[in-house]
């Protein structure tokens, strides 16, 4: 009985030694390390929204649950690994539009490519002489303090005739809203038109939006804000409920910001990004107004992008656009969590709309148009300036 | 009423007869009578179906076994755990009978998350000709590696299944089906083979919430035991020899059509083909009772080509198991205990392939090792403590999810 004893006891302490032992069990990533999460200061109610939203964002759609019959992916996560940004095998095609007149190929399958299709079905095809382009998925972290920028802000950072002569004029994407769509407290409208603020052209007016948009055009989900399959062009029924899609647009609001990281943040960091220009498109900071998100009301955050188009030049028009972007003009994108793009992409870079630039300094490089200036000051630099200006923007 | 509501109703019935036998046995103390396993010089794999501590029923031809396990665990992801669980994995019945000269039944019904899923995972009579030449028809146990037919808790000394085997292939992966099976002697050689025609797959191994190519997903088809999907069977067959040095090596292979691309005389889909090719081993060194188990499958399915790499056309995994006794003495009232230590090594790939755009590695893939401890009061039982520490890659390769779990379970024949 004494060797019975001895056993339980030894294998009673080994238990107790695991469990006691913190190093045997993984600790979570640095919060500067990762893009996904909530921001801070969420009740415990809000908190329950989140994770609702999170497993609408991580839900796989099937053919029974209303996948395609064409289709992009099959989850949101698919395309946003790690809320991060995508990879080219996660990349949409859009096509047929040319300028503000609107999209001539929405009878044939447009704006967007559904290039795979549920088994029994052809995928889409881009029809002959449409102009098309090719959008990497964006990082998610951060966009409901993008959602709570006042019209205002945004309209006050535009200078359409380039009054300061800086040789860069933003200017807002002025886009028609959906019936299902009311605009902000606040909102400036023009010629019955809003500020869109999201997507590569910022087409997107707000996170509902830009959600109900992905459902139908890349999963091929009809809900009650989209309810026309864009395969067939059919209405149907409700394949996703409202309360989903709210929880979705609450988990995309409260995704945290990036949070900077240590590797680069001196102050002649910050003077080289200003001297070459970067800042004047790349924004560093700016505010939120209002939102019935209390931890979102009001704050200064820092997401380097000024949420207006700015033409880039010939190197970068794919002779596509959306809304009343001209076809080389891009929205600037935020450089937030531009160093933990690999995390998400596989390990490498894919920058650019497209995913053509391998690395941060390639990405400079492409910069052409009202950027012209700002990539030669940036290609006149010193080596060593060069790496610091790299470092720090892997550091934002 | 629904099939699942009679098969309720039915191993309920089972259930209740069984829990009064015990009140009865306590008149007749001679009533169960522990039948003697096979012999484990003359026991293959393909014999696990049969190999286990059955207690026959007085005189009747009729003998009843079964498991039940539970378990403890704490698992931490990325520095985020749930917090301590306590799970009832399963119970299990067997139910064996002769039914004439040469004829036998026997059926297994599992009762999974305290009876949130019952399964048939066995039943099936077989009629023997001649030790190369039995029949057996019924629901089937698919042999397909080594786990899926061997897979009763109590011979393990992990808590968990293997990944390959529940992640990868479909454990315990049945379907009605008959075929032909039988056993060579010669010297110190065996020969062994399994041949059957079964219920297959279906859609829904790539049409799944999982959101890959998953296997497992066919066992959620309620309708696997009455139709086959693709209206072609399923083609399964196992060949294995064994020597008493060298331990024992098997090669299992299925294949079939998983898709319905016919219905009701239409051509709607093409019709898409599955492969699956598994090899195992097990071997007990007889100086220190070494025992190695381990197994590794291939699977290719056919994916339409309109499909999304998420959904990978080959898949590979499989196990290492070895377990090394410390201790074989016995202990108070237990003449026959052992304490073992044990590592258990795993890998699976659910997306072999390339990237098309970039020629990278998809990834989708996990690797785990897991020692643990475990103390035999009997081969019938086992407590068993294991830690496992996990790596698993998303689809495009990045950065790993860590998961490190605390383990402590037992399971035990009853």
């Amino acid at each position: 009985m004494k060797r019975v004893n001895y056993l339980l006891s030894i294998t009673f302490m080994a238990s107790i030694l695991l469990l006691s032992c913190k190093k045997i069990f993984p600790t979570a990533p640095e919060a500067s390390e990762t893009l996904d999460g909530p921001i801070e200061g969420l009740s415990p109610e809000e908190n329950k929204r989140f994770l609702a939203g999170d497993a609408a964002f991580a839900r796989a759609f099937t053919p029974a649950t209303g996948l395609g019959p064409g289709f992009v992916a099959t989850s949101c996560i698919s395309c946003h690994a790690g809320d991060g940004k995508g990879h080219p095998s996660t990349s949409l095609i859009r096509f047929g539009q040319v300028d503000g007149t609107g999209n001539m190929y929405l009878d044939r399958g447009g704006p967007q490519l559904q290039n795979r299709a549920i088994p029994g079905f052809s995928p889409e095809q881009i029809p002959d002489g449409a102009h098309f382009s090719t959008f990497l998925p964006p990082a998610n972290a951060g966009l409901g303090y993008l959602d709570f920028v006042s019209d205002a802000d945004i309209l006050a950072l535009a200078d359409p005739t380039d009054a300061n002569g800086d040789g860069i004029s933003g200017v807002p994407n002025w886009i028609d809203l959906p019936a299902f769509l009311n605009p902000r407290p606040g909102s400036v409208s023009q010629n019955g038109k809003y500020i869109g603020r999201f997507g590569k052209k910022a087409a997107a007016y707000n996170l509902l939006h830009q959600t109900v948009n992905a459902y139908n055009q890349d999963m091929g989900i009809v809900s009650t804000y989209v309810p026309i399959d864009p395969y067939t062009g059919n209405l149907l029924d409700p394949e996703v409920t409202n309360q989903e899609v709210e929880d979705l647009v609450f988990y995309l609001h409260t995704l945290k910001a990036p949070s900077p990281r240590s590797i680069e943040n001196s102050s002649r960091a910050k003077q080289l990004f200003e001297d070459v220009q970067c800042a004047a498109c790349h924004l560093p900071k700016m505010k939120t107004g209002d939102s019935p998100i209390q931890a979102l009301s009001n704050q200064t955050f820092y997401p380097y992008t000024d949420l207006l188009l700015h033409d880039m030049g010939p190197g970068l028009d794919d002779h596509y656009t959306e809304g009343q972007a001209l076809t080389s003009e891009w929205r600037t994108p935020p450089l937030w969590g531009l160093g933990l793009s690999p995390i998400a992409q596989g390990g490498s870079y894919f920058l650019m709309h497209d995913g053509r630039a391998r690395s941060i300094e390639e990405a400079i490089l492409y910069h052409g148009g009202e950027a012209q200036n700002s990539r030669q000051l940036y290609e006149a630099l010193p080596t060593s300036d060069k790496e610091l200006i790299i470092r720090f923007l892997k550091s934002l | 009423m629904d099939q699942t509501c009679l098969i309720k109703k039915f191993i309920l019935s089972c259930s209740f007869i069984l829990s009064l036998l015990p009140a009865w046995t306590q008149r007749d103390s001679s009533f169960f009578r522990r039948v003697q396993d096979d012999s484990l010089s003359s026991a293959m794999n393909m014999d696990a179906v049969y190999n286990r501590p059955f207690l026959a029923l007085g005189k009747s031809p009729v003998a009843v076994g079964g498991y039940l396990e539970g378990n403890y665990q704490y698992a931490v992801e990325d520095g985020v755990s749930e917090g301590h669980q306590l799970e009832a994995r399963r119970l299990t019945l067997f139910i064996s009978s002769s039914v004439g000269r040469r004829m036998k039944f026997l059926s297994e019904i599992e009762f999974e998350e305290g009876g949130r899923e019952i399964n048939i995972e066995f039943a099936a009579l077989d009629v023997e000709f001649h030790p190369l030449l039995n029949l057996r028809s019924g629901i089937v146990m698919n042999p397909i590696g080594a786990f899926n037919q061997n897979h009763d808790g109590p011979k393990w000394e992990f808590v968990d299944r293997p990944y390959s085997a529940t992640q990868m292939l479909p454990a315990t992966w049945s379907n009605a089906g008959f075929g032909l099976f039988g056993k060579y002697y010669q010297k110190q050689w065996m020969f062994a083979y399994e041949c059957y025609l079964t219920g297959g797959f279906d859609q829904s191994i790539i049409e799944n919430e999982e959101n890959k190519t998953f296997l497992p997903a066919a066992k959620q088809n309620p309708h696997r035991f009455e139709e086959i999907s693709s209206g072609r069977p399923l083609l399964n067959g196992k060949i294995a020899t064994r020597h008493k040095k060298i331990g024992e090596i098997a090669l299992s292979y299925m294949r079939g059509i998983y898709n319905t691309f016919e219905a009701d005389g239409l051509v709607v889909d093409q019709a898409r083909r599955l492969d699956v090719l598994a090899i195992d081993y097990q071997r007990q060194f007889p100086k220190w009772h070494t025992q190695i188990t381990a197994e590794w499958a291939w699977i290719q399915v056919d994916i339409p080509d309109t499909y999304t790499q998420q959904f990978g056309g080959k898949q590979q995994g499989g196990y290492l198991d070895i377990v090394q006794p410390i201790y074989r003495k016995a202990i108070g009232s237990w003449s026959n205990p052992s304490i073992n230590l044990a590592c258990r090594l795993e890998y699976v790939d659910w997306n072999n392939e390339t990237f098309r755009e970039t020629g990278g590695k998809i990834g989708d893939e996990l690797w785990s090792i897991m020692p643990g401890i475990s103390f035999r009061p009997n081969p019938q039982s086992v407590f068993r403590l294991n830690y496992r520490y996990r790596q698993q890659k998303d689809l495009l390769g990045n950065p790993p999810a860590l998961m490190a779990a605390v383990l402590f379970g037992f399971s035990c024949y009853f």
